[in-house]
């Protein structure tokens, strides 16, 4: 790097960062002292805890017994910040739910950032804080993290990549190639929160009532259900491509047919009407703080009282149910009586039936 | 009798339509009169004649097959070969086939023939009354077979052992029922009754049969589910208010026409006008739906039958049931799908019964399966002849001779689009296009899809050597082409949705595969354009090979995707913000109901989208801009209930007035491809709303504008690119108006014009284009 082309900030003598008007630079990676200040004041600070603070490039932790989970997820979003999370929190929803997705109880979290030169300090701070926040909240700590820099244009201010370990109870053995014909299929509420909420701040779009992302960490809700159903078959986050993909996923993954209700599909009132202002359908609309869970059907009360007991999962619902219809393929019972195929979609909606 | 002592023997080789229609009893008939020997009998190419006789005699069975073909028959050719005489046979024989081989498929489902229509009602005919009387001149095929040969046992009659008398008949050759599959009689054939919604049979015999009684309730005001040839219908009386409209409450059906059944030809002409070509469309074997004008001076039937419609559809009784059930009704049916709502209609027993429970007060049902779903076809006959608009029972799957220079074509099989969906096998013996099947989203249209496509290609004997599809990724027709072209390591073609509209007229019209360019001009809806946009209302020079986009209409933001289809407002305010500007528009034009209801409408929103490109893709869309037009005009503004329906109320109003021939402005801004503009069109419509011209006037003078531009187009581009032909296609010329209206400013202007007349103009004809495009391409590799 050019040493003329750095910016006034990174001339100053080395000081105690300013969290208020500082912004990145590259300096902030290059494993300098710099860095050492920015992890210290901000990672640090935030996500303290013992085995951070030991200053190692690893976390050593001894593990409970049991099947051991891992899992990892790259955070991009724009805008950072959304009406009821922003980045940070949702590194840390994200990676947790996918661990606790096989019925696991996450254990730790590392934390990879590739901050974009030029990025303010306060935002990052603001992030840094909601991600350690999250994390405490659900007792899961980032015990060891990465930082990067790139120069200003080569990233969108910061891209958080989590990964999460966990371990599996004894008897638990949850996968998406377990659903059998006369399953039942649940999830824990309402659907398309999340992508409404990051797309109307995203395009600035106003709708009558603000919609607000249901980014949210489910490993409790996962440990009540799987303690309460411990033959739990399936579990999946409906995340991007929304509930129509993760269903379409299980449905192909197990070789069964599914059979969906509308009626019964949990959804707001407002991200309802945002979804035909903007011609969206809900099903593929994304979520942050839902699950699909999947059960023999004469567990199917017992999943249901779990899920309704736990705030998260209070409009839980039965939404349909595994056939042995065509394999891979998932059919709705509409509103109006028909039936309709929920299909994978290729890519980004595109109208088929002007 | 010819004495001429010259005993010649010939072999004529018959093609076409000549198998299972009664064709070798003809030929027995006709030779035996003639005093000719010999024999006749089926083979893997049609029917194959060996006969002896003189040489004059020979040519006259040649000229009286043709001339006394039977009626279900189409002779493609009748090739005379020679036969060595050898010592002639004794006598005329009908043998059986020599291959083992009979060429496959099955015919279409036929109206009952007069001879069998007298039979049910001769009271001392051994079938007075009976409901399921046919012969091989008609009677159910397409919908009960189950596999090939075409042979009872593979059918739903296979139930129904025949008795001797029914057996005694199906061997003769001299009969009307030689080999006729589905020969049945009161002893031995499926039997009809009547239950209630308790599923109770109602006995009202002595009094009164299952038929009669079911007339007498529909009289009363009932509404009554009445199994058919290909599905389940729903009846009631149509010029009972009440009935028509409790049936469209619970069928949830609210708007879109219903069709209605007719006694006979002189019962239609009181409730709309009916001319030769329509009388003879109504009488067809196929009998079709027949859209029909009314007009004041007609006898009107309940409003409810066809909202919002300067037409309606009729059909004429077309099995003995229809025939008995009207012979006691002094008005016209309604007679509509089975079903709720878009669903397919009903095709079993226990199906109806819980489906059409809480819809249908009785039904009227039988024991012979419907083993394949065929709705009624749609027909309506138009200055060039007839127009499909929807080709099911009665028309499929009769194949289409494939035009010259795809004799050596490999066997393709194309998957059509995604709304009102059809395939098409497309063998060198000519290319089938199955049945209306309908909306793929809907799961037992998906469902009976692939059923009917294993269905067509075990009949027809069809194994497809590649495949086509719609270039749309997101069509199910598309995945599922795609899958089974990985799972059979089969080629792939995927075809341009436009084009193959265009592909299809030519091949329907017998354009040679080697024909100059044409200029095919589509308008519809939407479809996947080869540059990834949405195109709709286009100009394209193209044969069967390839294709040049020279021209479009104006794209347009299409606000919320496909829910712009659903609520017309949204294009209607498109058109206005894109060509005009809303800040104008309001200024200009404030007291517009117009513009007041569109400031209702969260147009702040709608800006967002457009601006951002949030759901919004610019789309060409000649449906749209009909759309818009009529919200512009109060018509449908908020939402519609079944698809182009807007457009269809406002080319019903431009209709009523004849004589307005004023047009607004458009431009045409030069490039490649030009683009058709419409500024000029929204300016002077506005004008025109803000002095009070009519609704009607203005509908009218918008239909004038879009001809005439479009016309004015084409004409140009055919000349830059020396083209003298025209294909005219696509949903929105299924608009008569508008059709007809391009159509003579081509013609004036010495241009060919060809449309679709067999098969649709909407996306049920594009699998018959993607199928000839995928066989010019095929038949030379590397030309694209």
């Amino acid at each position: 790097m050019n040493m003329m082309s750095r910016s006034p900030a990174a001339r100053r003598s080395p000081g105690r960062l300013d969290l208020r008007k500082d912004s990145v630079e590259m300096s902030h990676g290059s494993g300098g002292r710099a860095m050492a200040r920015l992890i210290e004041e901000l990672f640090v600070r935030h996500f303290d805890n013992d085995l951070l603070r030991q200053g190692n490039d690893q976390a050593a932790f001894d593990v409970p017994p049991g099947r051991l989970v891992m899992s990892t997820d790259g955070h991009v979003i724009s805008p950072l910040f959304f009406p009821g999370g922003d980045i940070g929190s949702l590194a840390v929803h994200g990676t947790i739910n996918d661990v606790a997705m096989a019925g696991a109880k996450p254990l730790t979290l590392s934390a990879g950032f590739i901050l974009e030169e030029g990025f303010p300090l306060a935002d990052l701070d603001r992030i840094v804080a909601s991600m350690a926040m999250a994390a405490r909240e659900v007792g899961v700590p980032v015990v060891t993290g990465d930082t990067k820099v790139v120069e200003r244009g080569k990233g969108d201010g910061v891209f958080i990549t989590t990964t999460g370990i966990g371990v599996v109870p004894e008897g638990v053995e949850i996968s998406g190639d377990r659903a059998h014909p006369g399953d039942a299929i649940l999830i824990n509420g309402s659907i398309g929160d999340h992508g409404i909420a990051v797309l109307s701040k995203r395009e600035n779009l106003e709708f009558e009532t603000a919609i607000v992302s249901d980014s949210a960490a489910l490993n409790g809700l996962v440990a009540d259900l799987v303690s309460a159903v411990p033959d739990l078959h399936c579990l999946r986050d409906p995340t991007r491509g929304g509930l129509a993909t993760t269903l379409n996923e299980l449905a192909g993954q197990s070789a069964v047919g599914m059979q969906i209700f509308e009626e019964t599909i949990p959804i707001k009132a407002e991200v309802a009407g945002a979804c035909e202002l903007l011609g969206l359908d809900p099903l593929y609309v994304a979520n942050e703080g839902k699950l699909v869970a999947i059960c023999p059907q004469d567990r199917t009360e017992a999943a249901l009282a779990a899920m309704r007991a736990h705030p998260l999962g209070r409009e839980a619902a039965v939404i349909g149910e595994v056939t042995d219809g065509e394999p891979g393929f998932v059919r709705m019972q509409t509103r109006l009586g028909g039936s309709r195929v929920v299909d994978w979609l290729a890519g980004e909606p595109l109208p088929r039936i002007c | 009798m010819n004495v001429s002592r010259t005993v010649v023997a010939q072999t004529f080789r018959v093609r076409g339509l000549v198998q299972g229609v009664g064709f070798r009893p003809t030929v027995w008939r006709l030779a035996n009169e003639l005093g000719l020997t010999g024999e006749v009998l089926n083979d893997g190419e049609g029917v194959l004649i060996r006969a002896w006789g003189n040489a004059a005699t020979l040519n006259t069975l040649v000229n009286r097959l043709r001339a006394e073909q039977p009626p279900l028959a189409r002779i493609d050719s009748i090739e005379t070969l020679p036969l060595a005489a050898g010592s002639p046979p004794t006598a005329f024989a009908i043998v059986g086939s020599e291959t083992g081989h009979v060429s496959t498929g099955v015919l279409p489902d036929a109206a009952t023939c007069p001879a069998c229509l007298s039979e049910v009602m001769d009271p001392a005919n051994r079938r007075y009354r009976y409901p399921f009387t046919n012969c091989t001149h008609c009677g159910p095929r397409l919908s009960i077979v189950a596999a090939v040969p075409y042979d009872r046992a593979n059918t739903s009659m296979a139930a129904f052992p025949m008795c001797p008398a029914c057996e005694a008949e199906y061997e003769d050759p001299s009969g009307r029922r030689f080999h006729a599959q589905p020969n049945a009689c009161p002893d031995c054939g499926p039997r009809l009754w009547l239950e209630d919604a308790d599923g109770l049979e109602i006995d009202s015999a002595p009094h009164q049969d299952a038929i009669e009684a079911a007339a007498a309730l529909i009289e009363q005001g009932a509404i009554v589910a009445i199994k058919g040839i290909g599905g389940f219908h729903l009846a009631c009386d149509a010029a009972n208010d009440e009935a028509v409209a409790a049936l469209r409450q619970r069928k949830r059906r609210y708007d879109k026409p219903f069709a209605l059944m007719a006694r006979d030809p002189s019962m239609v002409a009181h409730y709309a006008a009916i001319n030769e070509a329509e009388r003879d469309l109504l009488a067809a074997p196929a009998a079709p739906i027949v859209i029909l004008q009314t007009g004041a001076d007609h006898e009107p039937l309940a409003s409810a039958v066809a909202p919002g419609q300067s037409s309606l559809g009729f059909m004429l009784p077309y099995t003995p049931l229809h025939h008995l059930l009207m012979q006691t009704l002094d008005r016209p049916i309604v007679l509509t799908s089975g079903n709720r709502s878009d669903e397919p209609q009903c095709i079993e027993n226990a199906e109806a019964r819980t489906r059409l429970a809480g819809i249908a007060d009785y039904w009227l049902m039988h024991d012979r399966e419907i083993l394949n779903r065929l709705d009624d076809s749609v027909v309506r006959s138009d200055e060039g002849g007839p127009t499909m608009l929807r080709r099911a029972r009665g028309y499929a799957p009769t194949p289409q001779p494939l035009p010259p220079g795809f004799e050596s074509s490999p066997p393709l099989l194309a998957f059509g689009g995604e709304l009102k969906t059809t395939f098409c096998l497309w063998r060198a013996e000519g290319a089938v296009v199955s049945q209306h099947l309908g909306d793929l989203e809907d799961a037992s249209v998906h469902h009976d899809y692939r059923k009917i496509l294993s269905l067509y290609c075990q009949l027809f004997d069809f194994a497809p050597a590649g495949l086509a599809v719609d270039h749309h990724p997101d069509y199910l027709s598309t995945k599922w082409g795609a899958a089974l072209a990985e799972r059979e390591a089969l080629p792939l073609i995927q075809v341009q949705h436009h084009h193959a509209h265009v592909a299809a007229c030519l091949a329907e019209h017998g354009v040679a595969r080697d024909a100059a360019p044409v200029l095919g001009v589509v308008l519809d809806g939407l479809g996947y354009g080869d540059d990834g946009t949405l195109w709709g209302g286009e100009f394209l020079l193209a044969d069967y090979r390839d294709f040049r986009r020279l021209g479009h209409f104006m794209p347009m933001a299409l606000l919320g995707g496909a829910q712009a289809m659903r609520e017309p407002w949204r294009n209607t305010y498109a058109y206005l913000d894109g060509c005009i500007g809303w800040p104008e528009v309001t200024a200009r034009y404030p007291h517009l109901d117009l513009v007041r209801l569109l400031q209702s409408r969260p147009l702040a929103l709608l800006d967002r989208m457009k601006a951002r490109g949030v759901n919004a893709p610019l789309a060409v869309s000649a449906g749209r801009l009909f759309d818009a037009t009529a919200a512009a005009l109060g018509i449908r503004p908020e939402t519609i209930s079944y698809e182009g329906q807007a457009a269809i109320e406002l080319e019903a109003l431009a209709q009523s007035e004849a004589d307005e021939e004023a047009a607004y402005g458009f431009s045409v801004m030069d490039g490649h491809p030009a683009v058709l503009d419409w500024t000029p069109l929204w300016h002077d419509l506005l004008a025109d709303l803000s002095r009070d011209i009519p609704p009607s006037v203005i509908a009218k003078r918008f239909h004038n504008t879009v001809a005439k531009a479009v016309a004015q187009l084409t004409r140009r581009l055919a000349e830059e690119h020396r083209t003298d032909t025209v294909v005219l296609s696509g949903g929105v010329f299924q608009n008569r108006l508008l059709l007809s209206r391009v159509s003579e400013r081509l013609e004036a202007a010495g241009l060919a014009v060809l449309r679709p007349s067999l098969y649709p103009a909407n996306d049920g004809g594009l699998a018959l284009g993607q199928a000839a495009i995928a066989a010019a391409i095929t038949a030379e590799p590397g030309s694209r």
